[in-house]
């Protein structure tokens, strides 16, 4: 669609000085403009996509949540206190009194029980969140209990770092429901999850009013919002505009107060509109390639460095990605406990060369690529191309659709993969134990992580990272996991080289939109016009 | 053709309709486990989930099953939606028919009367004009066509309503009896709505529907040139009959019948989604779903749509076959 973004922008030129520029939405609703067709449903013991998960958090509430401007701090949210008991296994939260359900019902240790018994038998693919902790279908009802009426008991397989199970707490996963809501829209057991896709019975400031899939989600506002402050807008529509040029233009025109996937090229048109003001977010994504150790030339130690030496990491945010990643080149995202700010590498050919003669192949070699069809993939693989090429590097692209990419890229049939990867929740570990541990390098192993798929068989770096989760002196533990992620820089398969940064454009004089640090901190309550 | 054989070509294109599908599901590289399950599960619900969507059976048990379950017009579940197929489709269709139907009248009032002006005037101005305005609407693409009338008559002149269906403040007020809209709000008495959503329709309505005049006029510019030639013209013209009669009563009346086909027949391909006017004008019908199912590999999804689809087509050329005997009597 480069074609269309091309054509339009020059259209755009001749046209905008005379474009009618009034707003046309109605005073109390926000309309935004947005690719939701990610969205598979509004459960939340289900929902696990980027646009679900900005839904749901805005409709539901969690026991604790973390400051978005200072992520080491948690809060209270449904919870008013909470604890871990001596054994370092048994964690009590006490509720608040008095926090109404969409429905009027009261919210209580009976609701947050069911909630999060409910996501571990339900076991949907967020599921893992909950259930790593030794909770199963098996021992949920034993194992998470109401004690009394504002007290809630969760009793985990093993201790491990409180703040990991914290953070695992404030997770999507871990939403709270109105129990009674929800076991009154019971299908043949499904615990309510047929009529959760597309209704909802939460506490949040908003409540959701309908979900046409690939066509809009509506939210209402919750006018009995517990928090005291309800949300200024009445209505929320997030409608589904597949084409960037299309938001563009219905921006531009008034007739949305958002638009939330433009690209580099439209923002950079749009930057000096007086109509429009840009917001940003630094998200927890990673940039990164991941080499497959399968292949032989890949899996030499020389190799792997001398590639991290060969990508011109500073030409290609300035020239493809400004304004939307951001430099970054360990595994834990800028924002996350113990994240590394170091970037040992930058483009030097000559080092490369070196590392590249050392390892015998002097002359370079031939490798492939598979890359999603998608800006800005494609444009930073072909930048890759022409920068390895310096070196002899004969880098061959396989482009193609999304999922056929990541179905071969999970059967560890690529050479290299070029990918995005999210945190699922805000602890360390989400992304260390993708990114450094590998328990089990055979081809039908249980656990799939990334560095599984790349073949990089650590038995080392597993046992640190795995170690690092039982650690509960969190000085400690940020040591560790500084030094997991030194060590990982210098000798791991990926080439770990951009951070996300989310920008949303919106029409001046449309304020207070909320961007935290995940996708299910995009929050609507504050947004007015 | 008899109404058995009729019949039996229809089950027949059918079957082959369902082989190619399924097949087209299995063959492509894409894992349907993937769309259910998303990048981040557990090997242990993406296995169950596999075995959930019979992918672990062998490929002939599978089609058995496959063909059972559509021709109980079960479609499945659509993973992106996690509605049935069938109730997606239900909902989505009916943009698409709005959208064709539209521009499928557009097409026919316009096509018509200018594919027999450039008969009547042929090779004279009027007719190169016409064929000129045709050729362009055939050749150019459309969704070109579609962003370049969005920054005219949406964004510099303000003519037309932009992008979707209805404006944001009328979503939702018109109860859905029909799906369509234009139908929908005018039994309820919401004007408001109507104009909203003609607003809406008129522009990729007439830029499909130049797509099909396109056609729909060069077909019925050689149609009628070749009945003007008949000698029952010259012998209507000698018993002194206005000219005007003669086009538009004689000839055009015995064109008619082959148009139907014509005008089915594009109608059936506008059904059919038009992807790209869908997608720049957001328009949620059937050519989006089943694009974006496809970029989800959502193959229930993707099936079911495609089935959609080809019974659109067999439906509509029986139905045009069938006007076609009721039309001329040689062909009953």
């Amino acid at each position: 669609m480069k074609r269309t973004a091309l054509l339009l922008a020059a259209a755009l030129a001749v046209a905008s000085p005379f474009a009618a520029a009034d707003a046309a939405t109605p005073k109390d609703t926000i309309v935004m403009a947005k690719q939701i067709d990610d969205i598979i449903s509004l459960d939340p013991a289900e929902s696990f996509e980027f646009s679900g998960s900005e839904a749901v958090g805005n409709v539901y509430e969690k026991l604790i949540a973390y400051d978005l401007k200072n992520v080491s701090r948690l809060y209270g949210q449904l919870a008013d206190t909470w604890y871990v008991g001596g054994d370092g296994k048994t964690y009590t939260f006490k509720l608040r009194q008095g926090i109404k359900f969409h429905s009027g019902n009261e919210m209580t240790a009976e609701d947050a029980a069911y909630s999060l018994q409910r996501a571990v038998i339900m076991n949907k693919t967020p599921a893992f969140i909950l259930t790593q902790f030794g909770l199963s279908k098996d021992n949920a009802k034993d194992k998470i209990r109401a004690v009394d009426k504002y007290t809630l008991t969760i009793e985990t397989g093993q201790a491990v770092a409180p703040t990991f199970f914290y953070y695992c707490m404030t997770a999507v996963v871990a939403s709270i429901v109105d129990s009674k809501v929800v076991q009154q829209h019971d299908q043949n057991g499904d615990m309510g999850n047929a009529w959760l896709k597309t209704n909802s019975a939460g506490s949040g400031p908003f409540k959701l009013v309908s979900w046409k899939a690939n066509d809009a989600y509506v939210l209402e506002r919750n006018d009995n919002y517990w928090g005291g402050s309800k949300a200024f807008a009445r209505r929320v529509v997030v409608r589904h505009i597949p084409e960037p040029a299309t938001q563009r233009l219905l921006l531009e025109k008034g007739d949305v107060d958002f638009a939330r996937n433009l690209t580099k090229d439209q923002l950079d048109a749009i930057a000096d509109s007086p109509h429009i003001a840009t917001q940003e977010a630094l998200k927890g994504s990673i940039l990164y390639l991941g080499l497959n150790q399968k292949n032989p030339n890949l899996s030499k130690p020389e190799v792997r460095e001398a590639l991290k030496w060969l990508v011109d990491y500073e030409g290609i945010e300035k020239n493809i990605l400004r304004g939307t990643y951001k430099l970054h080149e360990a595994f834990l995202p800028q924002g996350f406990f113990g994240a590394l700010a170091d970037k040992p590498y930058k483009f030097d050919l000559d080092k490369a060369k070196a590392l590249l003669a050392k390892a015998g192949l002097a002359n370079g070699f031939s490798v492939t690529m598979d890359t999603r069809n998608l800006s800005p993939y494609t444009d930073v693989a072909q930048a890759i191309q022409a920068s390895w090429a310096k070196a002899g590097v004969k880098l061959e692209l396989i482009p193609a659709d999304g999922r056929q990419t990541l179905t071969k890229y999970r059967a560890r049939q690529h050479d290299i993969y070029i990918g995005n990867w999210g945190p699922d929740y805000q602890d360390p570990h989400t992304n260390a134990e993708t990114y450094a541990m590998n328990e089990d390098n055979t081809d039908n192993a249980r656990s799939k992580t990334l560095a599984w798929r790349n073949a990089w068989d650590i038995p080392a770096m597993t046992a640190k990272t795995k170690a690092a989760v039982l650690e509960t002196d969190a000085k400690k533990r940020e040591q560790t996991y500084l030094e997991l992620q030194r060590e990982h820089q210098q000798s791991s398969p990926f080439i770990i080289m951009y951070q996300q940064v989310e920008v949303s454009a919106a029409r001046k004089g449309v304020t207070g939109f909320i961007m935290g640090p995940s996708f299910d901190n995009n929050l609507y309550h504050a947004i007015k016009k | 053709m008899t109404a058995a054989r009729l019949l039996g070509t229809v089950a027949l294109t059918f079957l082959g309709l369902l082989l190619v599908t399924f097949l087209i599901g299995r063959v492509v590289p894409i894992d349907p486990v993937l769309a259910a399950v998303g990048d981040r599960a557990p090997a242990a619900v993406y296995e169950r989930v596999r075995i959930e969507l019979g992918l672990d059976l062998p490929l002939y048990h599978q089609f058995w099953i496959y063909c059972t379950r559509v021709l109980g017009g079960d479609f499945g579940n659509s993973v992106m939606t996690a509605n049935t197929v069938l109730d997606d489709i239900k909902r989505v269709f009916p943009a698409t028919l709005e959208l064709a139907s539209v521009a499928t009248i557009i097409g026919v009032a316009l096509g018509v009367p200018m594919g027999v002006i450039a008969a009547v005037n042929r090779d004279r101005w009027q007719d190169q004009v016409i064929r000129v305005a045709g050729l362009v609407g055939y050749s150019v693409p459309v969704f070109w066509l579609g962003l370049v009338g969005l920054l005219l008559f949406y964004a510099r002149l303000g003519w037309v309503a932009g992008p979707g269906r209805l404006d944001v403040a009328f979503d939702d007020l018109v109860a859905p009896v029909t799906g369509v809209i234009l139908i929908d709000s005018a039994m309820a008495g919401e004007w408001e709505v109507f104009a909203s959503a003609f607003s809406h329709v008129i522009l990729p309505a007439a830029i499909l529907g130049y797509f099909s005049l396109a056609y729909i006029s060069r077909m019925t510019r050689s149609f009628m040139l070749e009945q003007l030639r008949q000698e029952y013209i010259t012998t209507a013209r000698v018993k002194g009959l206005s000219e005007r009669r003669v086009v538009w009563r004689h000839a055009l009346g015995n064109v008619m019948v082959p148009l139907i086909t014509v005008i089915a027949l594009s109608y059936a391909n506008l059904l059919e989604g038009s992807v790209l006017t869908e997608t720049v004008f957001a328009w949620p019908g059937l050519g989006q779903y089943i694009t974006s199912s496809l970029f989800s590999a959502d193959m229930n999804a993707v099936l079911g749509g495609t089935i959609v689809v080809g019974s659109v087509f067999i439906g509509i050329n029986m139905l045009s076959d069938v006007l076609y005997r009721l039309v001329d009597p040689r062909a009953r």
